[in-house]
């Protein structure tokens, strides 16, 4: 079942990083609303314009060492920042300048899409797994269950999202990205399971459900072949906006101190903001790489979403 | 016609001539997929107490050519390049926005299909027959709530003084468009138009609402075009119909005429898809094929590949709306027909 | 509608429990202890320890904990000492609070004024270049992290431009306040004006939009009264549950400026594994967070006459 809850967003995603080269234009068929969709993204500039930036993080993420020569963990006080006061200005010799352990800010930079990546796509991963199985369950059976699990996930939304995982990381001295990717997802549930069970109330009234009903197909049989399909759809919009949400809320952790230990933006941009009157360009660089992850999710999403809905059109 | 209870008949003396007159409407609406040519050249015109229906499927451009009339056409994408809609004389189109405003409503009002989804949801039935007083009038709130009490008796809305700070939500079908009746009478409009007003509603309720709309219709004399796809509304009602197709008037007729006699293939199709009782256990007509596609009708008349007599001549050559005559030349007055073969079609 | 509110005030009940002893066990039940934590690294001699950590409960089973600190709580609004300064962690919210309130009250102000004016901005226009324009600044407001928004707005407005000192040194002050309000309400601000966009761009092809058109009404009528009034339904729910996201943004933002509200409490208090006062302040949070989605869902009724509660 977590397959399925998925593979429709990595379809999404996958045909994304196919690009608009893709040849699949069928367009005298008779489409469904994936198809009008993918018809829509094909020519929505927004898409176009985030799934590039998305290919380019991916890239960048595996294979960082194709983009700098330089190790990021590797200091050299020689270059500390106040002994080149002019880097940091594009054209100067060392390009993006060191900050103040002599590291290397572009490398780090570079080095810091992995860790912000895989902690957004498994943030993502989990939380729409499980908060999509206990929306779909409390949406479809209704009754006690639905205002047990509604409780409960009322309980875990009561807390703000930020709080509740800066106390739970507090408690883990040394972070890794699993960590960090548990913290967030044991608070990020609440929204998906939400938008699943609106949308599953929403199909479980819609005729052919009653009509596989009639027909003798089991719950099982209902839920994954004719209620989830039909459901997801504002389920994957907000994986794909949560995920840029995730990978900002990862390196505002990482700002306070309680997110990952090792290279992450996050850690980066607060280390270069005590510099900051000196030497701006050490937080700028690594603040511009989060920045742009986070908008091209996001845009993603918003073309997603306007793709699915043709009501937003 | 209808159970009235005899109300008095006065004629308000009117300028000489129609009341509202069509002539030449193009409308064409500028989309991403290309220019969609919605009305080509239409042109009607109704007088003070009189029923035009005009007939046809969804997309002949019918609705479109009303809310021309009426001026809620978005601009853009609509795009009006060419005609007149003269309204007592004076073309609506030349005029200013704010003096057609001041005509909306007032002079010239409309009633939509779905009452549900055309009065606001979260506004009282009240408030909403009161505004136009108080906009058009300049009424305070209190002699406007007033007023829509004694709209809504009018239109016979049962327990109007209880249910005046109603929601929509809360009315019956029929009661809703009574609502959107009343709300179009309010000022005494000249003009009605009525748009599929009772497409939404259920049979028995259909009646009702039809024959309180030709009953205020009479005691007011006003001018009322109702547009509609169902033949069965119209011919009670209406005096005269208008038959459009892809954009275009196809025939003109007064009412029983047209029933008698139709002189274009697609009136005939429509009247012969008509369930008839003593038709009864044969297979129910049906016109062949769909509704053109707007962004690409058909050479020629438009009616062309549905049409069971066409020729070459009609995947050619546009049919022009000419005068329709009986086989000895004698008049048929207000009989028009687009058709090549109208004689055939009418005598045949 | 009265059982409906007493319906939910029930439910909310559950909810309280749950919440808050979901946060004391996070607080409690996972490594760290703050008794510990008052001692550095050098620690302190067992026995020390071991009496102050009787002194504030913390040596029983956290369940007992947690019922002897709501016993308290409900019943002599004693909501524990802050162990770090052993004030009464009440005295530690009363001198936050007012402050945080101050400065979340400013950032809903920015965001619903500037939320709704771009919102409907945008919402009329929709498709043309106004909207796209909008839509592009809603998306960075989302996108750059509020800490960086921060420090941008630190390094343009206070460093380079001069306009407004850095840090918030007198939180009575609004005009110190405004900076920090700014960036607090953004992300929010931008939420809004994008469901503003959405519900006014949907309403405006609703079919009583063409029937109020119709009636002659001015345009201004049109759109403030039959636009607005449907349009804004759905804002209002957000703004009113967006209050708690507010308080939490704050522990961010009161950060960068050194601003010493809720926010700064809290972020110490997690740091230095202060039970208690992190406790006390969430809790109020969530009853905050409560009170007001009750409030949002009783004006959701008032708003859409549609909407019945039996």
């Amino acid at each position: 079942m977590p397959e399925m809850t998925t593979t429709p967003a990595e379809k999404t995603t996958t045909t994304a990083t196919g690009g608009p080269g893709q040849p699949e234009q069928k367009p005298e068929k008779v489409r469904g609303l994936w198809g009008d969709a993918w018809r829509d993204l094909r020519t929505n500039w927004i898409f176009i314009v985030s799934a590039v930036l998305i290919v380019l993080l991916l890239v960048m993420a595996a294979f960082p060492s194709l983009f700098t020569d330089a190790d990021p963990a590797k200091a050299n006080l020689a270059k500390h920042y106040l002994q080149h006061p002019n880097y940091g200005h594009i054209f100067s010799a060392d390009w993006l300048g060191y900050d103040a352990q002599g590291r290397s800010v572009f490398a780090r930079a570079i080095y810091g899409t992995r860790a912000s990546l895989l902690v957004g796509a498994g943030t993502t991963l989990v939380v729409t797994v499980v908060g999509g199985l206990i929306g779909m369950i409390a949406g479809y059976f209704g009754g006690w269950v639905d205002a047990v699990l509604s409780r409960i996930t009322d309980m875990f939304f009561g807390i703000p999202f930020l709080l509740g995982t800066m106390v739970m990381l507090n408690s883990f001295p040394n972070r890794s990205i699993l960590t960090v990717i548990m913290a967030l997802s044991f608070f990020g549930w609440t929204q998906t399971a939400r938008v699943m069970r609106g949308a599953v109330i929403t199909v479980k009234s819609q005729d052919y459900v009653h009509a596989a009903k009639a027909l003798g197909a089991g719950t099982p049989r209902i839920l994954f072949r004719h209620v989830l399909p039909n459901a997801v759809a504002p389920v994957i919009v907000v994986a794909t906006i949560s995920l840029g949400i995730y990978i900002g809320a990862e390196a505002t952790l990482s700002f306070l101190g309680l997110g990952l230990n090792g290279v992450s933006w996050g850690n980066d941009i607060s280390d270069g903001g005590n510099s900051i009157r000196i030497a701006k360009f050490i937080m700028l660089y690594p603040s511009i790489m989060l920045s742009i992850t986070v908008l091209a999710f996001i845009m993603l999403g918003e073309a997603v979403r306007n793709a699915l809905d043709p009501k937003q059109r | 016609m209808t159970t009235t209870q005899q109300a008095p008949f006065v004629p308000t003396p009117r300028a000489e001539g129609p009341l509202l007159e069509v002539r030449d409407l193009h409308v064409e609406f500028h989309t991403r997929d290309g220019v969609i040519r919605a009305v080509n050249g239409v042109n009607y015109s109704v007088s003070a107490g009189e029923t035009l229906a005009v007939l046809g499927e969804s997309g002949s451009g019918k609705s479109v050519t009303a809310q021309a009339i009426m001026g809620i056409l978005d601009m853009p994408p609509a795009k009006i390049p060419q005609g007149e809609i003269l309204f007592q004389g004076q073309d609506m189109l030349k005029m200013s926005a704010e003096e057609r405003r001041g005509l909306r409503g007032a002079k010239i009002a409309m009633i939509f299909q779905d009452a549900l989804s055309s009065l606001n949801p979260v506004l009282t039935v009240g408030y909403q027959l009161g505004e136009m007083f108080r906009v058009h009038q300049g009424l305070g709130k209190k002699e406007a709530k007033a007023k829509a009490i004694e709209l809504m008796d009018r239109v016979k809305i049962p327990a109007a003084a209880a249910r005046v700070n109603d929601f929509p939500h809360q009315f019956s079908g029929g009661m809703r468009q009574r609502i959107m009746i009343a709300m179009a009478l309010a000022l005494e409009p000249d003009l009605i138009i009525a748009d599929e007003p009772t497409t939404a509603l259920d049979v028995t309720v259909q009646a009702q609402v039809m024959d309180l709309l030709a009953e205020l219709q009479r005691e007011y004399n006003m001018g009322l075009i109702l547009i509609t796809h169902d033949l069965g509304v119209v011919a009670d009602v209406a005096d005269k119909i208008a038959v459009m197709y892809a954009g275009r008037i196809v025939e003109q007729a007064p009412v029983h005429e047209l029933y008698k006699r139709p002189a274009h293939p697609y009136t005939r199709g429509l009247l012969d898809s008509i369930p008839r009782l003593d038709q009864k256990g044969q297979e129910l007509f049906a016109i062949q094929g769909l509704p053109p596609n707007l962004l690409k009708v058909p050479t020629g008349c438009a009616f062309n590949p549905r049409c069971p007599m066409a020729q070459d001549i009609c995947r050619t050559d546009l049919p022009a709306l000419v005068e329709v005559s009986e086989q000895d030349g004698g008049v048929l007055p207000g009989r028009r027909s687009a058709c090549h073969f109208w004689k055939e079609t009418i005598h045949g | 509608m009265g059982r409906y509110v007493a319906r939910r005030l029930l439910q909310m009940i559950p909810v309280f429990i749950g919440t808050t002893l979901l946060i004391f066990l996070m607080v409690y039940a996972l490594p760290g202890d703050p008794v510990r934590g008052l001692f550095g690294d050098k620690g302190g001699s067992p026995a020390v320890i071991n009496a102050l950590r009787h002194q504030y409960g913390l040596d029983k089973p956290v369940l007992v904990q947690y019922w002897d600190y709501m016993r308290g709580m409900i019943l002599h609004f004693d909501f524990g000492t802050q162990i770090g300064s052993d004030q009464p962690v009440t005295q530690v919210l009363g001198q936050a609070f007012p402050v945080t309130i101050r400065l979340g009250l400013l950032a809903f102000a920015i965001e619903t004024v500037l939320g709704l004016v771009l919102g409907v901005a945008a919402g009329m226009r929709a498709g043309k270049a106004t909207d796209t324009a909008i839509l592009f600044l809603t998306l960075l407001l989302i996108s750059v992290p509020i800490f960086v928004l921060g420090y941008i707005f630190q390094t343009v407005f206070a460093f380079q431009l001069g306009w407004m000192s850095p840090s918030v040194n007198d939180a009575t002050n609004y005009g110190q306040l405004l900076m920090p309000a700014i960036v607090l309400a953004s992300v929010s601000l931008a939420y809004v004006a994008r469901l503003t966009r959405t519900s006014v761009a949907e309403n405006l092809r609703a079919d009583y939009m063409r029937t109020a058109i119709a009636k002659g009404l001015p345009r201004r009528r049109v759109i403030g009264v039959h636009l607005m009034r449907n349009s804004l339904i759905p804002v209002v729910t957000f703004l009113g549950t967006d209050l708690g996201a507010l308080m939490g943004g704050a522990v961010v933002t009161e950060g960068i400026f050194n601003i010493h509200g809720v926010g700064g409490t809290i972020y110490q208090s997690i740091i230095r594994r202060e039970g208690t006062t992190l406790v006390g302040l969430v809790t109020i949070l969530v009853l905050v967070y409560l009170v007001a989605s009750l409030i949002v869902d009783l004006l959701y009724a008032v708003l859409d006459p549609r909407i019945r509660y039996a």
